[in-house]
């Protein structure tokens, strides 16, 4: 069963179309990378699953329902989380303060601070500190933090990678890793294919608003150089 | 000691409310972006509910408290958020400013309608009869001890929902990132409803502790709150300590001002107008955020008007004036013909507020030194008087600017609404002085001061009548004056102002300049305006010309559309030929039209283009058909004809008026609608859409795929296409 799918998905800023009309399957349990230059829109895709930008036209379903138009908040509420590109963080609340923030997806506060801190130590250290005033890295883990606590169905992750030190990014990945062994959905964007694929199951290649290609990290790693070429 | 002591406490308790309104103020505004210019409104319709309730009606006053705090003004809250509030996302600071101010007046409107004014209601302190508590060298009532206690509580209270409860942390994530929140689950709906319920009730609870100290008159009232706002301003309506920190200063200074300030003639106004002077001072000693790149992307869109169409709008604008001349009787003439100067003031608002995007709240205070200007140099109707009320008025204007210049958005309407507050409660109140011994200067002398009718070509124009057509006939330049602005170098510079400081400033353009430019042309307009409508008035005082004149003109000319000349003439006749037709043809009805200016302001949400560019669009097929135009004018031209001999009353006329144009416009609206049916079919046209609308006006072809693919080289790319 598909989780997360797109059908011919269209979606537009103003009168510009950004989504041509894309299809996108993300099985239950598996972790499906999309890749894909600047521009392309695959931020566009996400925030679209989140439930933030409207379609113009196709379906976008859950679980094999439609769920066009819902709110984004009621699409947080059933278990999908958006960690969105920079920092998925409120920079003038504390950490506590964002954990907190954190129990609208039907978790208690103790469940929240429990699973953060167990993952992220560091984050308990800071717990009276703005958030905003942390590192990049911590913002990161923190914005992380809701993906984990909130134990959701489909996690959407935007560039988890960007503008941070090769060797958090790698931290950050294996527990994108760990958290898909215990079974959660996951489709996470980058724009560069060598960090994410070595966790995907499925990867996708977005270019111009359409999907180029799909396939196994395996058989599309010749042809990204082309696609990227290409855009 | 004990002098000084008791001001303190009088200063205090003032602080107090201040405190206690200006927190609710900063919660809206942190929570929904909002400026809320009907916050102390909302305060003042709760002193008077609690008066009915409480003095009328003699409920006890727990039962009106709660009522009130409890019930009534969390739902009022409530409400605005839904109706009114909730429509706001995404449009631009003039327009979130307009409906705001327009449910000032809408509020005002209302609570006179209910509380007809004129009548004394007296509000007796709470625990009025209880001996004061004794601090030794001096005393405190309990009504100032109470209120000092409610502020504290309030600001505990304030501090724990926002850091303690989770819709508290809720209201302050959404100003840091409102859909994050929505990511979290946290639903916006409702948080942005219980910011509203909070701060409404805040406004509320202030309402009822200032009103015993102050008579119960609604526009003083809603606008006595607003100095609280200067204590907002102090916490930059962010910070709510800084916010209590304000009311503090704002509050002794009141206070020590009642108690040392000499005794003359010239400084009781002072006082009364000292938190507007703060106000205005904290604007400018505080950082502003100035020169924010961030552009506002606006649903607001004012196209290049045409030297034809204005020669057009004018010629129609004199000859209406002409038809109102010859049409009405005296009395209605002197009622309906304050549209024309009205009309000018409003003019002035387009190049500054339409073109630049700078918004003034005090253009009636310009048109005041206008009028004031006539009455003192043009004895005998001396039209060189004119040209001196539009030179001072510009001069003053810039005066203003130079303050106002580091100032935008919401921050510069404050400005000038306090710059206007100060002008009404203190400068036009001022008996006769003089200036450094040089010359005299007797403002509004006795409360009024009389304008003589302008004498030109050895002619006097003391008639109504003439006095319509000459107001026209300026009306007509100055409109023509506006659109050559717009087409010349200048428009090109405000506008370009108004989409972005920043880039101006980074391409080299004189942005002081060009306002400073831009604030005195328009105070100048505002100062002829003023001057005939004083010489319509005959004789003027300064409630003419105070700051809800403004807001009303302000907002009415921003819902007739504010990038245009059509907006102004939109405005004067709303205020002065709508509203008092509605008055004679509907009497049962007359005590609601006091809401109509509010309501119409609070509809603009719907449409920030504003109600003419929507007429304009509703008549465009009439303007290009050429034979309908001309069956239309001359059946006009005969109706007024038929008039002119009587054979039809004024309200046939005026029916007529509204009829003959919409069948014109509907029967061009159809045969254009017809013929190009004709022309579609004649050439059956392939279809041309543009590349860049494919997707848009017709769905996605395999082929358009193809071509597009060509055009970016992704064709060699394996199409994942549909399942
Ligand atoms: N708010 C917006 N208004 C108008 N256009 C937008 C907006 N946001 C994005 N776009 C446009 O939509 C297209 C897709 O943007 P999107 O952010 O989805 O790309 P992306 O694939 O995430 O790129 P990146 O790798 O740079 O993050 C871009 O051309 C972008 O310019
Ligand atoms: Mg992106």
């Amino acid at each position: 069963m598909n989780l997360l799918e797109f059908r011919n998905v269209r979606a537009a800023y103003d009168r510009i179309d950004v989504l041509f009309g894309i299809d996108l399957e993300v099985p239950a349990g598996s972790v499906v990378a999309l890749l894909g230059p600047n521009g392309a829109g695959k931020t566009t895709t996400l925030r679209v699953a989140a439930g933030l930008h409207p379609v113009l036209s196709g379906d976008v379903l859950v679980a094999g329902r439609r769920v066009n138009g819902t709110a984004p908040e009621e699409l947080a509420r059933r278990g999908i989380c958006l960690i969105p590109e920079g920092r998925g963080i409120f920079p003038n609340l504390s950490v506590r303060e964002n954990l907190r923030m954190m129990t609208y997806a039907g978790v208690t506060l103790s469940a929240v601070e429990a699973e953060a801190y167990e993952r992220f130590p560091r984050l308990k250290e800071r717990r009276r500190q703005l958030a905003g005033t942390m590192s990049g890295g911590e913002q990161q883990m923190l914005a992380m933090a809701r993906g984990l606590a909130t134990s959701p169905a489909l996690l959407l992750l935007d560039e988890l990678s960007m503008g941070l030190a090769p060797i958090i990014v790698e931290e950050l990945y294996s527990i994108v890793a760990q958290v898909a062994r215990e079974g959660v959905s996951i489709l996470v964007v980058e724009q560069f294919a060598s960090t994410v694929l070595g966790v995907a199951d499925l990867a996708a290649v977005l270019v111009h608003g359409r999907i180029a290609r799909v396939g196994t990290p395996a058989e599309l790693q010749d042809d990204l150089s082309k696609a990227y070429l290409g855009g | 000691m004990d002098k000084f002591l008791t001001f303190t406490i009088v200063g205090l308790s003032l602080a107090a409310i201040y405190a206690v309104i200006a927190s609710g103020l900063v919660l809206t505004f942190t929570t929904t972006g909002i400026f809320n210019f009907a916050h102390g409104a909302a305060g003042m319709l709760a002193a008077f509910t609690y008066w009915q309730l409480r003095f009328e009606w003699g409920w006890p006053v727990p039962v009106c408290l709660v009522l009130i705090l409890g019930v009534m003004a969390p739902l009022f809250g409530v409400l605005l958020e839904v109706v009114v509030m909730r429509g706001l996302r995404g449009t631009t600071d003039t327009v979130k400013l307009v409906v705001s101010i327009s449910l000032l007046l809408f509020m005002i409107g209302l609570a006179q309608l209910i509380w007809p004014p004129g009548v004394s209601r007296p509000m007796s302190k709470f625990f009025q009869t209880s001996t004061p508590i004794n601090l030794g060298p001096t005393t405190i009532t309990w009504h100032q001890a109470i209120t000092i206690m409610v502020a504290i509580v309030a600001a505990i209270g304030l501090r724990l929902v926002l850091t303690r409860f989770r819709f508290g942390i809720a209201m302050r994530a959404a100003v840091d990132d409102p859909s994050l929140s929505a990511l979290n689950g946290a639903r916006p709906n409702r948080i942005s409803m219980l910011a509203w319920a909070l701060g409404t009730a805040l406004a509320a609870l202030g309402g009822i502790l200032i009103a015993p100290n102050v008579t119960l008159d609604a526009p003083s009232l809603s606008l006595l709150i607003v100095s609280a706002y200067a204590a907002a301003i102090f916490g930059r309506l962010r910070s709510l300590p800084l916010t209590f920190l304000g009311a503090i200063v704002l509050g002794l200074t009141e206070g020590y001002l009642t108690g040392y300030l000499p005794q003359n003639q010239y400084l009781p106004g002072l006082r009364i107008a000292s938190p507007a002077l703060l106000l205005f001072l904290v604007l400018l000693v505080l950082p502003n955020p100035r020169l924010r790149g961030r552009m506002t992307r606006s649903r607001e869109f004012f196209p290049m008007p045409s030297i034809r169409g204005t020669l057009v709008f004018g010629g129609v604008v004199i000859v209406g004036g002409v038809v109102l001349a010859t049409t009405l009787s005296t009395p209605d003439q002197l009622t309906y013909g304050r549209l024309f100067p009205i009309g000018i003031i409003a003019l002035s608002l387009v190049p500054l507020v339409g073109f630049a995007g700078q918004i003034s709240l005090c253009q009636l205070s310009f048109a005041g030194i206008g009028g004031l200007v006539m009455a003192h140099l043009g004895h005998g109707g001396d039209p060189v008087a004119l040209i001196w009320a539009v030179l001072i008025s510009a001069a003053v204007g810039a005066l203003i600017a130079l303050p106002a210049l580091r100032l935008s958005g919401i921050y510069l309407a404050l400005g000038t609404a306090a710059f206007a507050t100060i002008l009404d409660r203190w400068i036009f109140t001022l008996p006769k002085f003089s200036v450094f011994g040089w010359f005299n200067v007797d403002l509004f002398t006795q409360g009024s001061i009389n304008v003589d009718p302008l004498t030109a070509f050895g002619k006097t124009f003391n008639s109504a009548a003439s006095q319509i057509v000459i107001g026209a006939i300026f009306f007509a330049l100055v409109a023509f004056l506006v659109v050559m602005i717009r087409r010349g170098r200048l428009g090109r510079r405000l506008i370009a102002m108004k989409d972005s400081e920043a880039a101006c400033a980074t391409l080299g353009m004189n942005l002081f300049g060009t306002k400073l430019l831009v604030f005195s042309i328009s105070a100048g307009i505002a100062g002829l305006g003023g001057a005939l409508y004083a010489m319509q008035l005959t004789s003027i005082q300064s409630g003419n010309f105070d700051l809800v004149n403004s807001l009303q003109v302000f907002a009415l000319s921003v819902v007739g559309g504010i990038g245009a000349v059509g907006g102004a003439l939109f405005a004067g006749i709303s205020l002065y030929v709508v509203l008092p037709v509605i008055g004679v043809l509907f009497p049962t009805v007359v005590r609601w039209v006091g809401l109509l200016p509010g309501a119409t302001g609070i509809g603009l949400g719907r449409d920030p283009n504003g109600a003419v560019s929507q007429m304009r669009d509703g008549f465009a097929p009439l303007a290009g058909s050429p034979s309908s135009l001309l069956v239309m004018t001359l059946t006009l031209a005969a109706l007024y004809g038929i008039r002119l001999i009587d054979a039809i009353d004024n309200w046939t006329f005026v029916g007529g008026l509204v009829i003959v144009p919409l069948v014109a416009s509907v029967i061009a609206t159809v045969s254009a609608a017809s013929k190009e049916r004709m022309l579609a079919q004649l050439e059956d046209a392939p279809d041309r859409t543009p590349m860049e609308w494919i997707g848009i006006d017709r769905p996605w072809t395999t082929e358009d795929l193809a071509t597009l693919d060509l055009a970016l080289g992704t064709s060699e790319l394996e199409l994942h296409g549909p399942a």
